[in-house]
């Protein structure tokens, strides 16, 4: 199956890209995509666990299963604060 | 056509935005601009870049003012992100909540910011004086690091 992948801000500066896409095994999930990511661009690894995901525009999380045709975004944090 | 949920390249205006919301039994209309400001914790900021995941962030905005209006009890609100270079003094950001009374008007377009800032997927990059430039994270977490005693009032975002 194949999954659109939207990179941003600091994302889009690491892998160089704004989008790709990627054939994944059947039963790939949001985390498992994130590790294959990780992978192939190991400096994404600083933003684990510090991000949101986004599933063909939804907020998503790490056991969203993918299906053919998503548009998978990890939204790094978005900028500012409380104050 | 005004709409009420907008990320744009263009200036932005409250006027119509104001006229948008109102409603003859909304006693209240409250409107937040965030500014470009020229520093960042006493580093001088040259200019801003803001981007955004157009399509998703227009749903989350829309979502969030759905919210705001069942728990705070408000009328219509219109949020208006701008993207694209920003020079200092510029709105980033305008969020026009009506209310039939102030109290709840203030408190959606306070908590409307903070949930902006917090799941937007909205990104900005500050561009320092000095020719570096960095995406902005969280900006808890950036003045820990930087160890300054920042100010508190909750006016004077982006």
């Amino acid at each position: 199956m194949k999954i659109t992948i939207r990179y941003f801000a600091g994302h889009r500066d690491i892998t160089g890209r704004s989008e790709e896409q990627l054939e994944l095994v059947p039963g790939a999930t949001v985390g498992s995509l994130w590790e294959l990511l990780v992978g192939r661009y190991p400096r994404l690894v600083g933003y684990s666990g510090r991000i949101l995901y986004a599933v063909n525009q939804e907020f998503g999380m790490l056991t969203t299963e993918l299906h053919d045709g998503d548009e998978v975004a990890f939204v790094p944090p978005v900028s500012g604060g409380r104050n | 056509m005004t709409e009420y949920f907008q990320i744009t390249n263009q200036p932005l205006d409250s006027a119509p935005l104001v006229a948008l919301v109102q409603a003859p039994d909304m006693g209240a209309v409250v409107t937040f601009a965030g500014i470009v400001r020229d520093n960042f914790g006493g580093r001088a900021t040259a200019y801003l870049e803001y981007e955004a995941y157009e399509s998703m962030a227009l749903v989350v905005l829309e979502q969030l003012a759905g919210e705001a209006r069942v728990t705070c009890g408000t009328g219509a609100i219109a949020i208006h992100h701008r993207v694209g270079r920003l020079a200092i003094g510029q709105i980033a950001v305008l969020i026009v909540v009506a209310a039939a009374h102030r109290h709840a008007a203030f408190e959606a377009t306070e908590w409307l910011m903070d949930r902006i800032k917090e799941v937007a997927p909205i990104w900005k990059k500050e561009i320092w004086a000095d020719g570096a430039s960095e995406w902005v994270g969280n900006e808890v977490e950036r003045k820990a690091e930087l160890g300054d005693q920042m100010p508190t009032r909750a006016d004077e975002h982006e």
